[in-house]
């Protein structure tokens, strides 16, 4: 094949330039299946390995980005009073939403990928595929407006220290983009909580400040004029009624009426509110949810567990009812914030979360309960599922002690059991029959 | 209104407490007259289980039927027809190096050029000189081949066309004591075909198994018909088993075929003075393995032997005639084979021999004796190994898919929902020998459990073993597996690790602790 035979011609040398080999090494592996057959141990493999694994998740994903550019847009333009309708400027809203988003992207994988790359010339081992599924997901949780540096030093952080320092895939003990958001959270928590930043293209987010165009918009300005579209408007002005609280942070101050008054059920199903890029919209992370879990890529049994977490303590909130937020009734606190894409990405990672079966259930149950917990009684802010899933992160490899621990009993107990029937009652061994697995 | 409603609920829930309690009353009975309560179903109302899972074959004993719910059949093209021919095979080979724990040069007792017997001493071990290896065949030792450090690791013997048996005088069965049966075994060469569990080895002498496991049907890819291979050795397997229960304190158990599909032989089913067991499942149903774990499992410091069914007429033959059939009935399947179908031929056959017709030249195939998940990778000039009844041949997929990870050419197993083969469930796939991927570490969770039908952790039981950790291995149930459990697990490996590799490193750590 005359693509093969000129990729193999330009493979750089292992031992002269390692990063370029490593470079190299990568996008090969990604365009060709490599040609390595078994040896020993089995003769046939299945057809899936782990980068098939990771595109599955970031396929899954795509709606949200889709949608999430579109509302990047849409949020502006609702901050300015122009275009309401879901139609309306959807030109102009998707070349905002790129502009926002892309530089978000773009910085987060090559930051990443960067890092990763260089770790795995170092190590003299083929880039692993972790980095795909994480530098999918940074981009979709930060805040549209996010300064870029900022970003970068949160990815080096999450993926240095998170990451490589573990071993690099699969050792990792913390979500990788959980530590990415939760470094901005803690080292720079104006540019990613309180009401101003889940609006973007403003200077500063309050009723009559102007807009913040740049070169980008210009540029696609004159594209417009020329194909005689509507153009950004640079005279713009925030109206005068709004905010850009989104309604979790209208619910944590006022309750359930307060969220209502500004924004309708469907309006906050569908996803056309503030938030992070890719978290707003339900039954886009429902249908991505759902993909992973008919291909058996994500356990179903960490998001339901996590559902069934959740529910409860909204039912007890409920039943409690000493402040406004807790009579939010139970249903709709799947409505705010972000719950689904945590249960549906985030909690579900693999190598992070439990690794036995019985340990997935009470994790995903514990994400649930402690999650909305942080959630109804934090004072700072009111989001509780990346503290709540880094949490569970920690204690882990705690629950997957015990359930072994619990594996081992049985086994040393059907060991003793068994040996003192037999001295029991020689010709009529009645014993238990095992679980059948 | 109201009070009907509350009348009625409470009728009902009289009933059901009437129910519920004289339930409980016949399961404690039950219990104290002590039938087991989980086989039989003593309860008033029947089981869903019996209600709707698909309905099995009259001949299959409900009462002893273990239905398991994990593994996977993997269906491969070019299973072997139900038919055996003779082969035409001439040379044969005897391999040391294929019994665990056998130093690597045993003592012979032939040289090149010897004639032998079909039961001849070839050779044994100075370490426990009792246990002879002896010839499948009578013929003329034409090689004792070396191998590294002047290890002997083949001995070749040109086959006669027929046979000549070396006659012994079996002790009479019902008479003798242990010590004289385990004597006649040694000397005979019956003996080595006994497996131990743990760490499959010979079996020792100063040990006597718990109880000793047969399984009568091989649920791996394209493997042989078990029933085929019995054919024409009923007696002698039934011999077999009489000797073998005078061997053990415990009993023989057999592990028959409960899927429905095929009747498993006469042999198998009527089979007396062992307990029986039906299993009905996806692979690994047949591995006796899994079978141990759900009759008696291995406990402590515990032994168990486990035969095949031909081993088991070849030592009840030993018994009846006092001559050693080293006979075996082996299947050559795989895709690039022509016609294939079970052919007839000793232990130890030469692949180039039995092959020769039926697989074409062309293109780079891999010859596997046994089956794709455990067998081992030969030569075309080597030879069947002893404890396989099948040559598997697939082709090597050394070469570049474009997208081959996420757009496949050609359908492949997997175990994974993101193929699309739950529309082809019945179809055959044609395998390679591709990796489909690098080795990574351990990411995906939970996928090993869902192939492994027993209460095991397998994840943590390879970590206990990459870290040596003796304790938590043991623990963890390392004695209860042998390679061939875990092979499906490899399989399904998203990270391609070595998994068979690493149990035999984890259980070689077990053996010498013990």
């Amino acid at each position: 094949m005359g693509l093969l035979s000129f990729l193999q011609k330009i493979e750089p040398d292992k031992k002269k330039s390692p990063f370029l080999h490593t470079l190299y090494d990568g996008f090969f592996t990604f365009a060709y299946a490599p040609k390595t057959v078994t040896k020993g141990g089995v003769h046939i493999r299945d057809g899936m390995d782990l980068k098939r694994t990771m595109v599955f998740v970031v396929l899954a994903m795509q709606l949200c980005y889709v949608f999430g550019t579109y509302n990047i847009g849409h949020q502006h333009f609702d901050a300015i009073g122009m275009y309401p309708g879901f139609l309306e400027g959807f030109h102009l809203k998707l070349v905002h939403g790129l502009i926002k988003l892309l530089p978000i992207f773009i910085a987060t994988h090559v930051v990443g990928l960067g890092i990763e790359f260089w770790f795995a010339a170092k190590k003299g081992h083929p880039i692993e595929e972790g980095f795909l599924v994480s530098g999918a997901l940074i981009p979709l949780i930060m805040p549209p407006d996010i300064p870029i540096w900022i970003l970068c030093v949160a990815v080096a952080f999450a993926v240095i220290l998170g990451k490589e320092a573990f071993g690099g895939t699969g050792m990792n003990i913390w979500n990788i983009a959980l530590l990415a958001r939760v470094f901005v959270f803690f080292a720079y928590p104006t540019s990613i909580s309180g009401d101003e930043v889940w609006v973007s293209g403003f200077e500063k987010v309050a009723p009559g400040m102007a807009v913040d165009y740049g070169w980008a918009h210009g540029m696609f300005n004159s594209l417009f004029e020329w194909g005689k579209m509507a153009t950004f408007d640079t005279g713009a002005v925030i109206h005068d009624a709004f905010s850009g609280a989104t309604p979790l942070a209208l619910a944590s101050k006022g309750g359930w009426s307060a969220v209502t008054e500004q924004f309708t059920v469907s309006q906050m199903w569908w996803g056309t509110i503030p938030g992070s890029i890719g978290e707003s919209s339900k039954p886009l992370v429902l249908i991505g949810a759902a993909i992973l879990l008919i291909t058996r890529v994500a356990s179903w049994r960490i998001m339901f567990s996590m559902f069934l977490g959740c529910s409860a303590m909204g039912l007890a909130f409920n039943a409690w009812g000493a402040t406004p937020f807790m009579e939010v009734p139970w249903f709709y606190h799947f409505y705010i914030g972000s719950f689904f894409f945590a249960m549906a990405y985030m909690a579900t990672d693999p190598v992070t979360a439990t690794s036995t079966n019985t340990g997935k259930w009470i994790y995903g149950f514990m994400i649930g309960a402690i999650g909305l917990l942080i959630r109804v009684f934090n004072p700072a802010y009111p989001e509780g599922w990346m503290l709540a899933i880094l949490f569970l992160n920690t204690f882990a490899p705690l629950i997957d002690y015990y359930v072994l621990d619990a594996n081992m009993k049985r086994r040393s107990a059907k060991a003793s059991n068994s040996s003192a029937m037999i001295m029991r009652d020689a010709d009529n061994v009645n014993e238990k029959n095992i679980t059948h697995a | 209104m109201l009070l009907t409603a509350l009348v009625v609920i409470g009728i009902i829930l009289i009933l059901i407490s009437v129910f519920s309690i004289s339930d409980n009353l016949i399961q404690i009975e039950a219990q104290k007259e002590g039938i087991d309560t989980q086989k039989t179903n003593l309860s008033l109302i029947p089981s869903f289980k019996d209600l709707f899972s698909p309905s099995l074959p009259s001949y299959v004993d409900k009462n002893k039927l273990h239905r398991l719910k994990k593994g996977m059949n993997i269906n491969i093209a070019g299973g072997a027809a139900s038919v055996v021919s003779d082969a035409n095979v001439a040379r044969y080979a005897v391999r040391p190096q294929l019994y665990r724990g056998l130093s690597p040069i045993p003592k012979m007792e032939v040289a090149e050029g010897d004639e032998v017997l079909a039961g001849q001493v070839l050779f044994f071990d100075k370490k426990n000189p009792n246990v002879k290896f002896v010839s499948p065949v009578s013929g003329e030792v034409v090689e004792i081949r070396r191998g590294a450090k002047r290890a002997i690791s083949h001995v070749i013997i040109l086959g006669d066309k027929t046979q000549r048996y070396m006659q012994h005088t079996p002790p009479s069965i019902n008479n003798a004591s242990r010590e004289e049966i385990v004597e006649y075994m040694q000397a005979s060469g019956g003996w080595t075909l006994i497996n131990q569990r743990p760490f499959d080895i010979i079996a020792e002498t100063e040990v006597i198994p718990e109880n000793i496991f047969i399984s009568t049907f091989n649920t791996a890819p394209l493997s042989a018909d078990m029933n085929l291979i019995i054919e024409g050795k009923e007696e002698a397997f039934q011999h077999g088993l009489t000797v073998l229960s005078k061997l053990t304190d415990g009993k023989v158990i057999l592990g028959l075929d409960g899927r429905g599909t095929t009747e498993p032989n006469t042999a198998y089913t009527n089979a007396t003075g062992v307990e029986k067991h039906w299993f009905n499942g996806k692979h690994p149903a047949g591995n006796v393995g899994v079978q141990i774990h759900h009759t008696r499992p291995i406990k402590g410091g515990n032994s168990v032997w486990t035969l095949k069914p031909e081993d088991v007429a070849a030592i009840g033959q030993l018994f009846l005639s006092g001559t050693y059939d080293a006979s075996k009935v082996v299947a050559i399947a795989g895709s690039d084979v022509v016609d294939p179908q079970h052919y007839r031929t000793y232990k130890g056959a030469s692949i180039t021999e039995l092959t020769k017709d039926c697989v074409p030249e062309g293109e780079t195939l891999r010859y596997i004796s046994g089956n794709v998940l455990t067998g081992e990778q030969v030569d075309k000039e080597d030879f069947l190994n002893d404890k396989h009844n099948l040559v598997s041949v697939v082709k090597e997929g050394d070469n570049y898919e474009l997208f081959g990870w996420l757009l496949p050419i050609k359908p492949r197993p997997s175990a994974s929902g993101t193929f699309p083969n739950f529309i082809l469930k019945n179809h055959e796939f044609e395998v390679d020998t591709n990796t489909h991927g690098e080795e990574r570490a351990f990411v995906v969770t939970g996928q090993y459990e869902d192939v492994l039908p027993m209460d095991i952790y397998p994840q943590h039981l390879m970590k206990a073993i990459l870290t040596g950790d003796i304790e938590r291995m043991e623990g963890l149930g390392i004695n209860e597996l042998s390679e061939e459990d875990v092979a499906l697990c490899e399989f399904t490996c998203t990270s391609k690790q070595p998994l068979q590799e690493i149990l035999r490193d984890g259980l070689d750590m077990m053996r010498e602790q013990a």
